[in-house]
């Protein structure tokens, strides 16, 4: 269904796309971080691929198991085609960064918020580049791998301890 | 709105913008969210919403216990219609693992997700009726969910917190009596809605509090990322149900209702026009259901039978690798949506083969209506806020997982 999507991508951004896959059927497109931008631009604006709701953003983290260890997911969709796609943008644990996509849909400003405060990607050119589950203080990204799921942080101190 | 600030120059009183934090714990702000507002007298120019209050890490927890036991932590998300929750989680995890639920299955789980939506409706309805000082409207609604509430404790065994679909199957079958205890229900719950709709629909306080309130286009809703009846009150038909029906939604006739303006008033007939629809596919459903198994037919994913527990050493050991190691899903990644109650919720499920799940992402139809309620009280007053923030419906568990 969506495979015409992924072939309109590797038209355009030939280079840049590092691999496609449609696992259980879901259409995803690997691409560089450099493109991101003009890709979801293009997405948008052009009239046969017609993305208007942005259904997704998050993030994976790969502890170990790969060379880039995050790797940025965008699940889109257009509902006068009504076809889907998923895009992954990998990235390195050292430059954890990438071009807020705010200017392309308003919508996901909250997702990469969340991305930030949960995972630690930052989006460069974000409105408003707060944490957004967690508060101002907060030590650490709660979701990546290497963070043990027992760790306590209270935001006030304990009873009987001093603040 | 900076044209309607007062000069005091004349020494007039000082009307300088003030700053309102309104929330967390805030009557009408149901679910704890804080609201910062900056005011002009009692017209809201800018807001700024916080969330996050009820923050548990349902991710992470996720993260650490196999397949079957992250469904009691989706009955949290939307703990108003936990029942589409679990449907959507199980759905995702089946997808994954490549089979598909039985056909009786499928209508059982269509018949509850509907009942849970109904639920879902008339709460939101009624708590923003509630808001506007509508408190019998708000009793009606409780009531006929209350009705529905202790059908499905019937079938699933919890009022609240069903956890009843289990990856490829259910918990139990319906009981013997369900559709005639479902007929009673269904005869009240439609009688109440009629009382409902009889009080507010053409109600002058009603009426001034909720049209041309909180307006959005459908264009702006599109791009904030709005699914379910928010979306469709501005006049856009995407329902998962329609767009990319699911289970046996493409056998059931039902429409989707749509609004015009956006404002609160068509959220609030969206709703109780797809309260109608879903009574309509229940109807169907059961006219529809064949009789057969529920759970599909693989030892690798459905607990065996108890008796075979106790007394064969197969069964005692499969239920035993089940319970402690989980269902084995093969390595993939898998993104799966169904209509919840407030819109499209996606699970996007990673695998590493484990036991357990490597990545398992909700994708909260909550979070995104909320992110826009933030421009939809901005140039209305501070009391609009209160029924703009009650029909989007936002639900805590949802929004901050």
């Amino acid at each position: 269904m969506s495979q015409y999507v992924v072939g309109r991508i590797q038209e355009k951004f030939g280079a840049a796309v590092l691999s496609t896959h449609a696992s259980q059927g879901d259409d995803t497109v690997v691409i560089e971080r450099g493109v991101l931008l003009d890709l979801l631009f293009f997405l948008r604006d052009d009239a046969e691929l017609a993305f208007n709701l942005p259904i997704d953003l998050t993030v994976v983290d790969w502890y170990r198991l790969r060379e880039l260890r995050f790797e940025v997911v965008y699940h889109l969709l257009s509902t006068s085609k009504r076809h889907r796609i998923r895009i992954k943008v990998p990235l390195d644990e050292d430059d954890l960064k990438l071009d807020s996509s705010f200017p392309v849909w308003p919508g996901l400003d909250w997702f990469e918020r969340e991305a930030w405060d949960l995972y630690g990607v930052t989006f460069e050119g974000h409105p408003n580049h707060k944490r957004i589950l967690m508060w101002e203080g907060f030590e650490g990204h709660p979701l990546r791998k290497d963070y043990p799921i027992n760790q306590r942080q209270p935001m006030t101190a304990l009873l009987g301890e001093k603040a | 709105m900076s044209e309607l600030l007062i000069e005091t120059e004349d020494g007039d009183l000082d009307s300088a913008p003030m700053n309102l934090q309104m929330g967390p714990s805030h009557p009408a702000m149901h679910g704890t969210i804080k609201m910062r507002l900056k005011l002009d007298g009692e017209i809201v120019q800018r807001s700024d919403i916080e969330v996050g209050y009820l923050h548990r890490g349902f991710e992470k927890s996720c993260e650490s216990v196999t397949w079957t036991q992250v469904l009691p932590y989706t009955d949290r998300l939307n703990y108003v219609s936990p029942l589409c929750n679990n449907v959507g989680y199980c759905m995702a995890v089946e997808k994954l693992i490549g089979v598909t639920a039985t056909e009786r299955c499928q209508y059982i789980r269509t018949i509850m997700a509907e009942t849970s939506r109904i639920g879902d409706h008339l709460t939101c309805v009624g708590a923003s009726a509630m808001e506007l000082g509508a408190f019998t409207a708000f009793l009606y609604a409780i009531e006929a969910r209350e009705e529905l509430w202790r059908l499905t404790e019937a079938v699933t065994g919890a009022r609240l917190t069903h956890s009843y679909c289990r990856i490829g199957g259910l918990k139990d079958d319906l009981p013997l009596d369900f559709e005639a205890s479902y007929r009673v229900v269904e005869k009240k719950v439609r009688s109440l809605i009629y009382d409902i709709r009889a009080l507010l629909d053409t109600n002058r306080i009603f009426l001034d509090r909720m049209k041309d309130i909180g307006c959005i286009s459908a264009e702006r809703a599109l791009s904030l990322g709005f699914t379910g009846p928010c979306l469709r009150s501005t006049g856009h038909d995407y329902d998962v149900r329609k767009y990319a029906p699911y289970m046996i939604y493409d056998r059931l006739d039902f429409e989707v209702p749509v609004g015009v303006k956006g404002d609160n008033y068509d959220r609030y007939l969206v709703r109780l026009e797809e309260v109608d629809q879903s009574l309509r596919m229940i109807d169907q459903c059961f006219k529809q259901i064949p009789a057969g198994p529920i759970n599909v037919d693989d030892g690798r994913l459905v607990l065996p039978a108890k008796d075979e527990v106790y007394h064969s050493i197969e069964g005692t050991i499969a239920h035993f690798k089940l319970i402690m190691d989980g269902i084995k899903v093969p390595p993939g990644e898998v993104y799966s949506y169904t209509e919840a109650g407030n819109g499209e919720l996606g699970f996007y499920l990673i695998s590493t083969g484990e036991g357990r799940p490597y990545k398992c992402r909700v994708r909260p139809p909550c979070w995104a209506l909320m992110q826009g309620v933030a421009e939809m009280v901005e140039g209305y007053q501070i009391a609009d806020i209160v029924p703009t923030f009650g029909s989007i419906n936002m639900i805590g568990g949802e929004c901050d997982r």
